[in-house]
């Protein structure tokens, strides 16, 4: 207590001009908090959120079918516990393999308390509620369960562990939309938290091979392929998102015949895609840039071909350099889905236009755009977090010689 | 083989033809329309809307579509298919819309569109207008205590309005017109503007009467406050196809007329099933059994059900019935009918004879 004392001491209050900002500036800090809590638990109406909470959540997405989404739900959650579990089960070689850690301890913490506070805030229904328990129930079970037996298994099965993301995913599209026997929803009717991390998603998995062969394109040797990336790379780069995905919306329906121009929700994936991947490319080009030319030649003289001192050598070192601003774009990709409202999709702020629309909830944007600005921030942290745990993971000063 | 390839296409250009030819050798309904038939074979109708216009267009909580221009797309469904429901809804941008419609993703727009000269016109934006659903118009809202119930008594008070708009334009031509003096108070936005109006620093606030009903519900007070009678400008709220479908246009037209003129008749979504059943038992009743389609051929005329009209007011209603659930008196935005009521009571709304 006294080290904390003399630490605030020391920080805020070393001379007589810091004590002064420091007192003002939490003057004013306590006020500002102040105000927007009492404006939050006394003011505010939280109703709009209450009675609109499935469409943020999905959208138009028909009710008879929401049982797709809750089981898809319940297998990403799984998915989530076994990854994380086995994570610990397995720690790398450098490491003391705590099964437990303080952050993890930190987090089941937080998890649980948010599936239980939150259903019953927004005033769900029993069933709803005992839902949203028995998924975190599910997280922390199997978190558990593999963080305990996962040190046993035999190595053959872990290898196989990763492939579960990619198959849940082709999984999660067809639960979504339908097809093999599944009833089909249309894509027009998807909306809310789903379309935003969908398309999202979507863009980010597909950019990143057509941002990486991009920025190939761009440093090969070959001038049609290098002209042919630049020119597509400065094109995309040259024109704003929103007058592409305007264009994307539009010249489909004079482009192809009527019925053949595919749904308006994949065009603006695509767009999102092909947009990101121009960036991409760019964060990619720096990081290859940084590889020393070096790191080439000595893997070409060890006997590796082109393509294998590639996949070997060189893109390995250039991802890595990359990953701070590939995540910068893949976040900002995330929060570029809202300009999908502006084209009549129903993502998360499309849905909250259309909730601030309806008479019984007028002028109820404060809160609406507030739970918003909470739930991108949510995304957004979590896909920081992210990659901040792969860059600790792949940081080779931390990598043990074997 | 590639003697083949050539001569292969040309009885398949034979039979093009001779299927190209043959609708028009048989026709026999009396109605040629690509879009109607496309709509028809569909199964759904893919209607254009705002999405995000209170009163007009709107998602609720259950997902579903509500609003007067929605009951608009509904109707047609309904005159279409029997089902109100049939109906996939397009948000769509002001930028967008006329682009939607002429590359035929959506088949009817029902989206607060102001029928203009340039909109309408083959050079213009080549639109098909149906009847007005909604004459909206600039209008002036006070405080109910301040008393005013006229543009005159507005002489010498400051008014809020949204800087650099036709709203503020409108306001400086109608009050130069009536020769009442008063002072303007600019602001950039919507939201400043009438936080300034609730915060009193002017007795009254301009812009389209449909607008200003919808912030009224957000005030603290809504009901201590009034739109003032005058309408200063033209805003004829129109659903609108492409012009190079005379036909389907017929269909979306004489299904706003249908609403019109069910309300003329005193038919509602409550007593049309009686209604049918008195038509049917009741030979006299000719203009009526007409209109139902009991008698006649006009559905059949337009390419749609002998019965579209009993089926359009069972679904929605009448033009009263929609305008009051929607933007009237049994809505939050409690709207008067305005220029909106049947021109019998003095208003805009008249349905041509079904004749």
């Amino acid at each position: 207590m006294n080290s904390l004392l003399r630490r605030l001491r020391h920080e805020l209050f070393a001379t007589p001009g810091d004590a002064v900002l420091s007192v003002a500036l939490l003057a004013l800090l306590t006020l500002a908090m102040g105000g927007l809590l009492r404006w939050a638990l006394v003011q505010a109406n939280w109703a709009v959120i209450q009675a609109n909470s499935t469409l943020f959540a999905v959208g138009r997405y028909p009710a008879e079918q929401q049982w797709r989404l809750w089981l898809l739900t319940s297998l990403l959650v799984g998915a989530a516990g076994l990854s994380w579990g086995l994570l610990r089960a397995h720690p790398r070689a450098d490491r003391q393999g705590l099964l437990w850690p303080r952050n993890d301890r930190v987090a089941v913490g937080l998890l649980a308390g948010l599936a239980v506070w939150l259903p019953w805030a927004l005033g769900l229904t029993g069933g709803i509620q005992a839902r949203w328990w028995g998924l975190a129930a599910l997280l922390i079970g199997l978190r558990w369960l593999a963080g305990r037996q996962g040190a046993s298994w035999p190595p053959r099965l872990l290898k196989l562990v990763p492939l579960v993301w990619p198959l849940l995913y082709l999984t999660g599209m067809v639960l979504i939309g339908g097809g093999l026997g599944v009833a089909k929803v249309s894509p027009s009717e998807w909306g809310g938290l789903l379309l935003t991390l969908l398309s999202a998603s979507f863009a980010i998995l597909l950019c990143f091979p057509l941002g990486v062969l991009l920025a190939l394109g761009r440093r090969s040797e070959l001038p049609l392929l290098r002209w042919a990336s630049v020119i597509y790379i400065e094109f995309i780069r040259g024109a704003p998102l929103i007058t592409l995905l305007f264009l994307g919306q539009n010249i489909f329906g004079f482009l192809l015949p009527n019925g053949l121009a595919p749904e308006r929700v994949w065009r603006a994936a695509w767009v999102l895609t092909f947009f990101a991947a121009a960036y991409l490319a760019e964060a990619v080009r720096s990081g290859l840039a940084a590889v020393p030319t070096g790191q080439v030649e000595a893997a070409r003289s060890l006997g590796l071909s082109q393509a294998r001192a590639l996949q070997h050598v060189v893109l390995p070192q250039a991802l890595r350099v990359a990953l701070p601003a590939m995540v910068g774009q893949f976040i900002s990709l995330l929060q570029d889905t809202t300009l999908l409202s502006l084209i009549g999709l129903l993502e998360l702020l499309g849905v909250a236009r259309t909730v601030m629309a309806n008479p019984e909830f007028l002028g109820k944007n404060a809160e609406v755009y507030l739970t918003l600005a909470v739930l991108f921030w949510c995304c957004c942290a979590a896909l920081g977090l992210g990659s901040r745990a792969l860059e600790r993971r792949l940081d080779p000063r931390t990598v043990p010689s074997r | 083989m590639q003697r083949l390839a050539r001569c292969l296409p040309l009885p398949l250009l034979l039979a093009g033809l001779l299927a190209g030819c043959a609708p028009e050798g048989g026709s026999g309904s009396g109605v040629q329309s690509a879009k109607l038939s496309a709509v028809q074979g569909r199964g759904t109708l893919i209607c254009g809307v705002d999405g995000k216009l209170p009163g007009f267009s709107f998602v609720g909580p259950d997902g579903t579509y509500s609003g007067l221009d929605v009951d608009v797309c509904r109707a047609v469904a309904a005159a279409l298919f029997g089902d109100p429901n049939k109906v996939e809804y397009r948000d769509l941008n002001s930028s967008e819309r006329f682009a939607a419609l002429a590359s035929g993703e959506i088949d009817l727009l029902s989206r607060n569109t102001t029928m203009t000269l340039s909109r309408d016109s083959s050079g213009g934006n080549a639109l098909s207008f149906a009847p007005t659903v909604f004459y909206d118009g600039q209008g002036v809202m006070t405080p109910k205590a301040s008393g005013i119930t006229t543009l005159q008594g507005l002489a010498g008070k400051p008014i809020c309005v949204e800087s650099g708009t036709t709203t503020e334009l409108n306001l400086a031509d109608r009050m130069r017109e009536l020769n009442v003096p008063y002072t303007p108070l600019k602001f950039q936005t919507g939201d400043q503007t009438y936080a300034a109006y609730l915060g009193g620093r002017c007795v009254a606030v301009t812009s389209d009467r449909s607008q200003l009903a919808a912030k009224r519900t957000s005030f603290p007070q809504p009901d201590d406050h009034v739109l003032l009678p005058d309408v200063m400008s033209k805003e004829p709220l129109t659903p609108a196809t492409v012009n190079s479908d005379a036909p389907w246009a017929d269909v979306v037209r004489w299904t706003v007329n249908a609403l019109f003129q069910a309300e003329e008749l005193g038919l509602t979504k409550a007593n049309i099933a009686t209604k049918v059943a008195e038509a049917k038992a009741n030979p006299k009743l000719a203009d009526l059994r007409r209109f139902l389609g009991v008698e006649g051929d006009f559905g059949k005329q337009l390419g749609l059900p002998a019965d579209f009209v009993p089926k359009v007011i069972a679904a929605v209603g009448n033009y009263g019935e929609v305008f009051d659930r929607n933007v009237g008196p049994q809505s939050p935005l409690k709207l008067d009918r305005g220029s909106n009521k049947q021109w019998k009571d003095g208003g805009l709304i008249y349905s041509p004879p079904f004749r």
